[in-house]
């Protein structure tokens, strides 16, 4: 089916889900306007989810537009590049736009106007001459990162994983959450870039159907697309418009919605055949292959009652957001929240004194009375609200009960990680319980208690392994002190004996001859000497003895005299014992 | 610029507590009118001691606990659970019984469990039963509507009964059709005999049945606005239907019709305002299913063979006993976790 004007498909539900009003007619009448560059951009070296990135500039530096200023540090990364041309005026900490409210490692860039680019080399269609390794490896080292809000490497997504076929390419132009319109601007205005970014991913996936979901409230993105659709020439892909309804743009639900397919739980969308990616991305895409252009810019919706003249923004990143609410008319009176995103899943900043990174997709600047002020937490009246919202059909009360109770090992047997932080249990709360805020800090401390328990397992095998060590060192040692000792010993006694056989053949000690016993002895010993005297005379010799030199001869015949005169002088036991054994006495007095 | 900081959802819907309950109350308008005028001021007299007393109760031990007390008396949790007790009971009653019934509800059933959320057990139909067991001769004495008997208590003697005089119950009071129903058809009167009694109307009982028919309205408003699912009115309407239906089919003489049974006693009342209860009902579907159609086996049960004219306010209290247990065991499967 390449008929771009076929919208029509059967489309599926997911569960729960919300009816919002959208206020996206607030920024969405004016067209994208271009935000010159500020004298100073702050570009944080973190700005994706993953490992953080390390500076690959010094202070004082020149550096070019499109130049890669830190590196992608591990897998799981994207490097930052100069939006524009200027000098590194300071790498340090400094406020960024992050829940946790915490510092983090920034490069400041002074524009020097000149917007003078590195050298460039665009691919234009000869990209599809490149394996997908090699384009992968092109977007990896241009920054792109996914900018539907998630900020994930987009290199890393596209890579399906071993053995998986992607059926399906899922574009996302949902735009589901109220207020934000950037997406629906770069469809309105953008559509054949956006359809170039799709052929560079279809080039690289080969999937059998690709499907771009645009909500209904958007008919003149989907009206654009269809357009450049017709021009495009792109096979197997269409738009389609979804329901609205929020949340249609998180990925499952849009995924569910398309295709029917439900991701499993806990798994990626590759597992069902199925890759998803945002309208902006694939327009980073586009640029990032055809004009090598790495990702230094983004478009953002500034909009809410609290700015005078809401619109989008071009922005090059690490503008200062006070630059953009300036280019807006400012504030309006009144105004009292400005949040990052939209107001179901945004984050609200303290300051706008903070640098637009490649998440930030919208700013919000609301009045007081815009935005439900945070009301009075009630007691849970289990009235379930909050699981008929649910677009992943969890049970948030339960949720609520575990991460209060600190119970994480039930709240993740509830599906706790299958939470996308919707937000719209809490919107439908009638006891205005903060749910949300209750399974982040769950996650968080279960993220943290894995940590621990990773740390702890690691301690623990050093632990024991070093136990062990020691155990074993130990042992040896006692091994080989015993060892020493019984050598000791040995050569001790060894020593004894000779003296006290040195003794005994100095004075002969006198011997009571009282009992029986030693009479019997003294008998034996005697019939052993006339025994051996009576061989002797008889001339049986001792062997081994013909073929001896004089002075051994003369040797073994000392001592010979000198154990006959022991054996006269002393009846040892041991003496009698060697009776009858005269000739191996003989042979081993021979060889010593 | 420094600006406020609050965690998302950044906006909310709407609703609150207050509201919730004010829904719920809009819905009993119906039926409390028309009960009024079936049976007099006494039932209006029955409603202003009961919230009077669960306003009082609460009060006392919010006090009693240093809660403030603005925010939780002004959920109408006291309100709807004072009117629930005291729709719930007889037309004409004494005025310390309305008293007792909603000062149990409030003190032992709520509060002492922790207010608001945390009790185990539905509070109206605590301080209901620990009334009908408590002074059964007081509980079982019921007007006849108006129109079917002819000199019914004038508002001077309803206000003296209520005020404590002794009345001469046997002139004035009446069985109601369930009661009578289930003493002749234990005495082995044929369906057909006890029927033909002036009290029974067109399907329930004459004048209750209107009652029952203007509580499923409001129930059905209530299901409108999406205050309550589908799953408990209907878990309890249909089991009772479904096993009076087996029961009369095999002896259309002895048991009373499936009609009868869903317009006669607390059925509706039940069904749609007090069983859908969220605090001490299971929370999943198929849970809530199973959870109703146990009130009304045991309502069932009770009707024909136990010892109370009614049984709803017991399958009620019986079946939030195991309503943790349901939950635990029907758990409904994530989003991903059934593989399409």
């Amino acid at each position: 089916m390449t008929n771009p004007g076929d919208a029509q498909q059967a489309l599926w539900q997911f569960p729960g889900g919300l009816h919002l009003a959208d206020e996206k007619q607030l920024s969405s009448e004016r067209p994208i306007a271009r935000l010159a560059t500020p004298a100073r951009l702050v570009l944080p070296l973190r700005q994706h989810i993953g490992a953080a990135n390390q500076p690959l500039v010094a202070v004082g530096e020149r550096v070019l537009k499109g130049q890669q200023i830190a590196s992608a540090e591990g897998y799981v990364s994207a490097p930052v590049h100069a939006p524009t041309s200027g000098t590194v005026a300071a790498i340090e900490e400094m406020p960024v736009a992050h829940p946790s409210q915490l510092p983090a490692l920034c490069i400041v860039i002074d524009s020097d106007g000149a917007e003078e680019w590195i050298e460039r080399h665009p691919l234009g269609e000869g990209y599809r001459d490149l394996a997908p390794l090699q384009l992968r490896n092109r977007l990896r080292e241009r920054g792109i990162v996914g900018l539907g809000g998630a900020t994930f490497p987009t290199a890393v997504k596209l890579q399906p994983g071993p053995g998986r076929r992607i059926d399906t390419l899922v574009i996302n132009g949902a735009e589901c959450e109220p207020y934000i319109s950037c997406d629906q601007l770069l469809m309105r205005e953008r559509a054949a870039q956006v359809l170039a970014g799709i052929a560079v991913i279809q080039h690289m996936i080969s999937p059998a159907q690709t499907l771009i979901g645009v909500e209904d409230d958007k008919p003149d993105a989907i009206d654009a697309l269809q357009r450049a659709l017709a021009e495009a020439g792109l096979t197997e892909t269409r738009v389609v418009a979804v329901p609205t309804r929020y949340p249609t743009g998180g990925e499952k639900q849009l995924i569910r919605v398309l295709t029917g397919q439900i991701v499993p739980s806990g798994g990626l969308p590759a597992e069902v055949g199925v890759l998803c990616q945002n309208v902006g991305t694939c327009a980073a895409i586009a640029d990032a292959v055809y004009h090598d252009r790495p990702l230094i810019s983004r478009i953002v919706t500034v909009t809410g009652r609290g700015v005078a003249t809401p619109q989008n923004l071009e922005v090059p990143l690490g503008a200062p957001m006070a630059a953009l609410i300036e280019h807006c008319g400012g504030y309006v009176d009144g105004v009292a929240r400005l949040i990052m995103g939209g107001p179901m899943m945004g984050f609200a900043l303290p300051s706008d004194q903070l640098p637009v990174t490649k998440g930030c997709n919208c700013l919000l600047a609301s009045l007081a009375e815009e935005l439900a002020p945070p009301r009075a937490e009630q007691p849970c009246i289990r009235c379930g609200a909050c699981a008929d919202a649910c677009p992943a059909e969890l049970l948030p009360q339960q949720l609520y009960w575990y991460a209060r109770a600190g119970n994480l090992e039930q709240a993740r047997e509830h599906h706790l990680f299958d939470c996308i932080d919707c937000g719209c249990c809490a919107y439908v709360c009638p006891s205005h319980i903060p749910l949300v805020q209750y399974y982040r800090h769950a996650k968080t401390a279960v993220a943290a208690a894995e940590r621990e328990h990773e740390k702890s397992a690691v301690a623990r095998q050093r632990h024991e392994f070093r136990q062990q060590r020691i155990e074993r060192a130990e042992r040896e040692k006692v091994e080989r002190l015993a060892k020493k000792k019984a050598a000791l010993e040995a050569s001790k006694r060894a020593a004894k004996e000779r003296a006290a056989a040195a003794a005994a053949a100095g004075e002969a000690p006198a011997e009571p001859a009282g009992d029986a016993r030693q009479d019997a002895i003294q008998a034996a010993i005697e019939r052993a000497r006339k025994k051996k005297a009576a061989a002797a005379a008889a001339g049986v010799a001792a062997k081994n003895v013909d073929d001896l030199s004089e002075a051994q001869r003369a040797r073994i015949a000392a001592v010979e005299a000198r154990r006959a005169r022991q054996r006269e002088a002393s009846g040892e036991a041991k003496d009698d014992a060697s009776k009858g054994d005269d000739n191996g006495d003989t042979r081993r007095s021979a060889g010593s | 610029m420094q600006f406020q900081t609050t965690t998302s959802p950044h906006t909310a819907a709407n609703g609150d507590l207050s509201r919730l309950m004010g829904q719920v109350l809009l819905a009993l308008i119906p039926g409390a009118l028309l009960y009024i005028a079936l049976f007099g001021a006494g039932v209006l007299l029955n409603l202003l001691v009961a919230v009077a007393s669960a306003y009082a109760c609460e009060a006392l031990v919010l006090r009693l606990r240093r809660r403030p007390l603005r925010a939780t008396l002004g959920d109408n949790s006291a309100l709807l659970t004072a009117c629930l007790l005291a729709l719930a009971l007889p037309p004409l009653a004494p005025w310390w019984l309305a008293a007792l019934g909603a000062a149990f509800a409030i003190l032992l059933a709520k509060q002492l469990y922790g207010g608001i959320g945390y009790n185990p057990f539905n509070p109206a139909m605590v301080g209901y039963v620990v009334l009908l067991i408590s002074f059964p001769r007081e509980m079982t004495l019921w007007l006849p509507p108006a129109g079917l008997a002819e000199g019914g208590p004038g508002l001077f003697d309803s206000l003296a009964i209520f005020f404590g005089a002794a009345a001469d119950w046997d002139a004035i009071s009446m069985a109601t059709p369930l009661d009578h129903s289930r003493t002749q058809l234990g005495l082995n009167a044929l369906l057909g005999e006890v029927r033909a009694d002036p009290r029974y109307g067109l399907l329930g009982g004459s004048g209750w049945e209107w009652i029952s028919l203007a509580w499923l309205l409001g129930g059905l408003y209530l299901l409108w606005r999406r205050v309550i699912s589908w799953h408990i009115p209907v878990g309890l309407l249909g089991s009772l239907f479904l096993l009076s239906l087996a029961f009369y089919i095999g002896d259309a003489d002895s048991y009373s019709p499936p009609w009868f049974h869903l317009l006669s006693g607390g059925a509706m009342l039940g069904a749609f305002f007090i069983a859908t209860d969220p605090v001490s009902a299971p929370s999943s579907a198929r849970g809530k299913l199973i959870f109703a159609a146990g009130i009304g086996a045991i309502a069932f049960v009770i009707r024909n063979w136990g010892g109370y004219p009614d049984g709803i306010a017991f399958g009620v209290l019986l079946m939030n006993i195991v309503a943790p247990t349901i939950d635990h065991f029907y758990r409904p499967p994530a989003f991903g976790q059934r593989r399409g």
